[in-house]
Parts: C-alpha cells; sequence; structure tokens
C-alpha cells in the first residue's frame, strides 16, 4: 500500500507548529490592541446622557467653579456629582419650564435620583483619590482635559497604568501653583513667563511632592 | 489538526481576554453606585431618623444656627478660633478661606462685590439685593449665617455644600466686603491714614495673596 503522507509533509508539519505558534501569538497581540483602543475604551467619544448636561455653558461661558458642583473634590477621593438641587438652585427660576430640564425636576420633585452614566471608571482593583492631586497642585485640565468646551462630557485620557505612571514617574511636567488647579487653560510660560520644567521642579520642591510608582499606591 | 488546535487556542485566548471585565467590574459599591436591591435604585442608604454623626452633634447654637436664644446673633462662635489653627492671625486665616469660598459659591449670583450683578443674574436669575443696602449693612452676622444655612426666597438653602465653619468664614469676607465699600476716613487708624496721604510703592512683602508670591 503506498503512503498516505508523502515525504514532504513531514517538514510541512513541523512548518505548521511553528505557524500556529505565530497564529496564536498575532491574535493576542491583537487583542491586546483591540481593547487599548479608544473606539473599545470610549476614549475621547462624548457619552449621551439623560440630561444634555454642557460643560461648555456652565464652565465655559458662565465661569462656574468647578467646586460649586463636584464639592467634594478637595477633601475626598471622589469628587462628587451635584444632587439634582443643585441645578435646581438655577434652575428654578432659569430656564423654568425647559423641557430638556424635565428629568432634573423630576427627581427634585420624587427625590429619586437623576442617572447619569459614568465617563470615567477606573477598574475595581485600582485605588485613585482625587484629594491628594488636587492639593499637591495637579490641575483638572492635566487629568480631564479642557472641560471647558466639551459639549458633552468624554474622557480625555486612556486611564491606562502607563499613562498614570507617566506622571508619578514625572509630575514636574505637570504641577501648577494652586490656585491654578481647577483653571482651565492655564500656561506657565504665558502667565508666569517660565517654562513648566522649571516651575514644574520648584513646584515639586516646595510642596514636597513625591515620585510614586510602587505598586502599592495604587493597588491596595 | 494543527489548524484546529490553532484555532481552539486562539478562540481561549479572546476568551481569557473577555473575562477581563469580571476583575474590572466587581460587586462592590464605589460612590453614587446604583444598586437594584433596593427601590429607589441607591447603594448610599439615608441615615435611619435620629442618627447622630460623630462631630454631628450640633450642641453649639451659636454655632449650628447663627441664633442666641433664638435671636440672630451679633458676635461670630468662639469654637471658630480653634477650627482656623488658634494664634495671632487665625481671623486672617479665616478671612483668606472666606474670599476662597465666597469667589466659588456666591459670586455667581452676587457678583464678586457683591453687588448682585452675577453672571447668572445677567442669564435670568432673580436679582439679589446688594449687601451694601443700608438694611443689610445693619444685619448682624447671624443672619448672614442663616440665609446660608436655611436659605431666602428665590435663593436655596446651601447647607449641603458648604460646611458650618466655612459659612461663617464666608460672613466675615461678607462683613469685610460691607467695610471696603463703605469705609469711611474717620474709620482708619492713624497709620492708615498717612498711608493714604502719602502712598508709597507697595513692597513684594505686603501682598497677601498665598501660596506663591511671585
Ligand atoms: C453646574 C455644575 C457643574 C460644574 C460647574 C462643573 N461640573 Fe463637571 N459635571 C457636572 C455634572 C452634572 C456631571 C455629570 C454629567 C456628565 O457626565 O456630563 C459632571 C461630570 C463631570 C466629569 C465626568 C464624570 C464622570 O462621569 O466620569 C468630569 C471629569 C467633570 N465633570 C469635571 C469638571 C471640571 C474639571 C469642572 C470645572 C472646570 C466641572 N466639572 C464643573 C456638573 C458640573
Ligand atoms: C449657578 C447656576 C446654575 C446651576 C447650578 C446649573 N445651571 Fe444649568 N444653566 C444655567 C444658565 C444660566 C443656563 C443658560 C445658559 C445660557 O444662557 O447660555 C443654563 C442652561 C442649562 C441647560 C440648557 C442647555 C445649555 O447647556 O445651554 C441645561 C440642560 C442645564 N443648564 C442643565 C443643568 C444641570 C443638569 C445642572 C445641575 C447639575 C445645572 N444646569 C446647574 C445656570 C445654572
Ligand atoms: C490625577 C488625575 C486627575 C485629576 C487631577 C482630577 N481627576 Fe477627576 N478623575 C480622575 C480619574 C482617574 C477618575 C475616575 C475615578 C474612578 O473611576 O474611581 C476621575 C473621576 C472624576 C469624576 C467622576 C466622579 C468620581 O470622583 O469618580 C469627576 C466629577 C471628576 N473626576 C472631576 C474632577 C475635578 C473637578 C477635578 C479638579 C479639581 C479633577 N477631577 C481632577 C482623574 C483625575
Ligand atoms: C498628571 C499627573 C498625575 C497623574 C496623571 C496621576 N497622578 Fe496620582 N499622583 C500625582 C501626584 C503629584 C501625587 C502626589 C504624590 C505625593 O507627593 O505624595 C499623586 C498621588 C497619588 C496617590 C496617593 C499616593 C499616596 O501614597 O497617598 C494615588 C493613590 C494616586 N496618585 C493614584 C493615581 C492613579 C490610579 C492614577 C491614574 C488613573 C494617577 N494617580 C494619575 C500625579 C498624578
Ligand atoms: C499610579 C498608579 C499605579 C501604579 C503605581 C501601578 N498600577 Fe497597575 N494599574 C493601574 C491602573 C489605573 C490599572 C488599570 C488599567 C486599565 O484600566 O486597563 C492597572 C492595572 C494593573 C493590572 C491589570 C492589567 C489588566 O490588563 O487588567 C496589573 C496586573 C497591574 N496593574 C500590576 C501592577 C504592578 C505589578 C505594579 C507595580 C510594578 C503596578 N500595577 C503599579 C495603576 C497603577
Ligand atoms: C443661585 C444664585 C445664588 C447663589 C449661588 C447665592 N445666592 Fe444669595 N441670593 C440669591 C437671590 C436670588 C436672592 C434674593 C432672594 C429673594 O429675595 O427672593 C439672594 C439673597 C441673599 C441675601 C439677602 C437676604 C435678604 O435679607 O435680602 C444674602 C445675605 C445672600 N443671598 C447671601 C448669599 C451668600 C453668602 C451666598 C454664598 C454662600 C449666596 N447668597 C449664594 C441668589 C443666590
Amino acid at each position: 500500500m503506498a503512503q498516505v503522507f508523502p515525504k514532504s509533509s513531514n517538514t510541512l508539519s513541523k512548518a505548521s507548529i511553528v505557524v500556529a505558534g505565530l497564529v496564536v501569538a498575532a491574535l493576542g497581540l491583537a487583542t491586546i490592541n483591540i481593547n487599548r483602543t479608544t473606539y473599545v475604551n470610549t476614549q475621547s467619544m462624548p457619552i449621551d446622557q439623560v440630561v444634555q448636561f454642557t460643560h461648555t455653558h456652565h464652565v465655559g461661558s458662565l465661569g462656574i467653579d468647578c467646586r460649586f458642583c463636584h464639592f467634594s473634590v478637595e477633601e475626598s477621593s471622589f469628587a462628587g456629582i451635584p444632587p439634582s438641587k443643585t441645578c435646581m438652585g438655577c434652575h428654578s427660576v432659569v430656564w423654568k419650564d425647559a423641557p430638556i430640564l424635565e428629568p432634573v425636576r423630576e427627581s427634585y420633585r420624587n427625590d429619586t435620583s437623576v442617572e447619569w452614566t459614568r465617563v470615567h471608571d477606573l477598574p475595581e482593583f485600582v485605588y485613585f483619590n482625587h484629594s491628594i492631586h488636587v492639593n499637591k497642585g495637579v490641575g483638572c485640565e492635566s487629568c480631564h482635559g479642557r472641560v471647558d468646551k466639551m459639549p458633552l462630557m468624554m474622557r480625555e485620557n486612556s486611564l491606562n497604568m502607563e499613562w498614570c505612571l507617566a506622571c508619578h514617574r514625572a509630575p514636574e511636567k505637570f504641577l501648577r501653583p494652586k490656585d491654578k488647579v481647577f483653571t482651565m487653560g492655564w500656561d506657565p510660560v504665558k502667565e508666569l513667563g517660565v517654562s513648566q520644567e522649571e516651575l514644574g521642579l520648584k513646584l515639586k520642591e516646595e510642596n514636597h511632592v513625591q515620585s510614586r510608582t510602587n505598586c502599592a499606591t495604587c493597588h491596595r | 489538526m494543527k489548524l484546529h488546535h490553532a484555532v481552539f487556542l486562539a478562540s481561549a485566548a479572546l476568551f481569557a481576554a473577555a473575562c477581563r471585565q469580571d476583575m474590572h467590574d466587581q460587586p462592590k459599591h464605589k460612590p453614587f453606585t446604583g444598586s437594584v436591591l433596593f427601590k429607589d435604585h441607591r447603594s448610599a442608604r439615608p441615615l435611619v431618623a435620629g442618627t447622630v454623626a460623630r462631630g454631628q452633634l450640633m450642641e453649639d447654637e451659636h454655632l449650628w444656627t447663627g441664633k442666641i436664644d433664638g435671636k440672630p446673633a451679633e458676635t461670630f462662635p468662639a469654637a471658630l478660633a480653634a477650627h482656623f489653627g488658634g494664634g495671632a492671625d487665625w481671623q486672617a486665616r479665616m478671612l483668606a478661606r472666606g474670599h476662597d469660598r465666597f469667589q466659588i459659591q456666591c459670586t455667581p449670583c452676587h457678583g464678586s462685590v457683591g453687588d448682585g450683578n452675577g453672571m447668572i443674574v445677567q442669564r435670568g436669575m432673580k436679582r439679589p439685593p446688594s449687601y451694601h443696602i443700608d438694611r443689610l449693612q445693619k444685619a448682624p452676622p447671624g443672619y448672614f449665617f442663616d440665609v446660608i444655612t436655611n436659605g431666602f426666597g428665590a435663593m436655596f438653602d446651601q447647607r449641603d455644600r458648604i460646611q458650618v465653619e466655612d459659612r461663617w468664614a464666608i460672613v466675615a469676607y461678607l462683613r469685610a466686603l460691607q467695610l471696603s465699600q463703605n469705609a469711611q476716613y474717620a474709620d482708619l487708624s492713624a497709620e492708615q491714614r498717612d498711608e493714604l496721604d502719602h502712598p508709597k510703592p507697595r513692597t513684594e512683602g505686603q501682598s497677601h495673596s498665598t501660596e506663591h508670591g511671585r
């Protein structure tokens, strides 16, 4: 009986082991990279909400301070989302009957919550704290971008581990004077005539800012 | 055969990658996370009626209500000194804090000099009275504290947003603002009069702005 497989199939089967390995590796790499794309992790995509709240109007043109609404950002790990009572302080008079605000009025009337969709959401195994960043002079803008130019809130940065670490390794690239933390569009060259490097190193020294890269800083 | 292996391994890899979200979204509650367990969908539960949290006993009537025996207090509560760090300059610290909080919480409506012409008023909010009208000039500190704490007419109360000591700090700043807008030559000390009559160039060290004296 003639052999089913010709001799050349030896080489072929050996090669196919290598190829199979490569295919697996390539697929693995592809999944990792697909997971990191802005499409999958929704970075830079405006998130639709029950109420089309705009930071452009409230922060950009009305000039309301972040802390008017996100009032626990200086003291707590959590920045805080304003209750509908905060909105109603103005909107019981301004745009009193606008249909766009009906969910807010309803929530205020019935003591229910407006269900906002989270835009930033770290995995549960990561510990994050707003207050230390704000009090050491990291501006909202460094992490959240130009909020005053966002009609709908979106995520400016990936919130990947490597993104956190890029700053933790060299915080001087981002530090600001503490009274400029809440300001949007602040530029050390224009405002103070010094480079970010020079200012950052000085502030790092003054405010005793550490470079924290130990795993236990964020995974505890 | 080999191809089957490859496909199997690849789908296993995909499957493992998809599992990633399990560790990312664990069944624990971060602040304000919704919950299906309770009727109101809130994971944060309201306090049971009658609960008193630490530091919330509110025994000090003067501090918490701005009243003494039911009448608006003419003075600031004694407890503030300790809160603002005591020492000789605690009042200066309180004023600085008050200025800061006033800018954040009050200027949108009342304007930065307190004339009632803030940005929101220009966009249709009811116009508040100026702080510099005679009636409010004469009102005691406890009255302002009460307006911030309980609201007044079209103005909502701000007690959830502003802690009690900060409310007093704002009142102190309001007083300073009222004085600044209505200062009389006679109110000044001899030294200040001298400075006004013979102005000298400002030196760097005199600036009261904190943090960075650049
Ligand atoms: C008038 C109230 C108000 C002011 C002022 C305000 N915000 Fe917001 N902010 C909100 C509300 C309401 C939401 C939730 C809806 C949304 O995501 O758009 C929000 C959402 C956000 C989020 C996204 C939260 C998430 O879901 O991850 C960020 C970041 C943020 N704000 C930053 C800022 C910064 C920075 C400032 C100051 C420059 C600011 N906000 C000023 C009301 C306000
Ligand atoms: C300090 C006052 C103030 C507060 C607090 C406030 N708003 Fe507004 N809001 C305004 C004013 C004034 C306008 C009209 C904007 C204009 O004329 O440009 C407005 C407009 C709006 C609009 C109409 C669309 C737009 O953006 O122009 C929506 C929706 C809205 N606000 C939602 C909210 C929500 C939700 C909250 C609570 C998180 C809130 N606002 C809190 C003052 C306020
Ligand atoms: C060091 C980077 C960083 C800075 C600086 C920062 N944030 Fe955030 N912010 C984050 C991250 C990360 C999250 C997501 C937190 C989570 O998922 O637990 C977040 C979430 C939020 C949220 C949603 C609610 C919450 O706390 O989870 C709001 C609102 C917000 N930030 C507002 C602000 C404001 C206002 C400032 C400036 C005072 C600010 N942030 C400064 C990184 C930052
Ligand atoms: C733009 C700069 C910047 C970014 C981005 C940033 N951080 Fe930080 N972080 C700092 C600085 C500055 C400190 C203060 C370090 C010190 O002096 O203790 C800090 C401190 C912390 C601390 C407190 C450390 C402690 O021991 O108390 C935690 C936790 C933390 N960061 C987590 C994160 C996480 C998680 C991310 C990413 C989601 C992140 N940070 C992104 C600048 C940054
Ligand atoms: C500055 C904060 C910070 C520090 C320090 C840090 N991490 Fe992370 N880590 C994060 C964040 C944020 C994520 C989530 C990234 C994401 O959403 O994909 C993460 C995710 C991870 C993951 C899961 C990755 C995945 O794909 O799910 C592992 C494993 C991890 N970190 C290990 C470490 C180790 C080991 C160290 C010390 C060498 C460390 N981390 C230090 C912030 C930090
Ligand atoms: C959303 C806009 C708004 C904000 C923010 C606001 N107010 Fe008012 N305030 C008003 C309006 C409107 C009135 C007039 C109410 C009326 O007569 O119905 C008023 C009235 C007052 C009065 C006068 C009461 C009287 O006897 O006539 C005082 C004092 C006052 N506010 C203090 C404050 C302080 C202090 C803050 C900051 C902590 C503040 N307000 C924040 C809108 C606001």
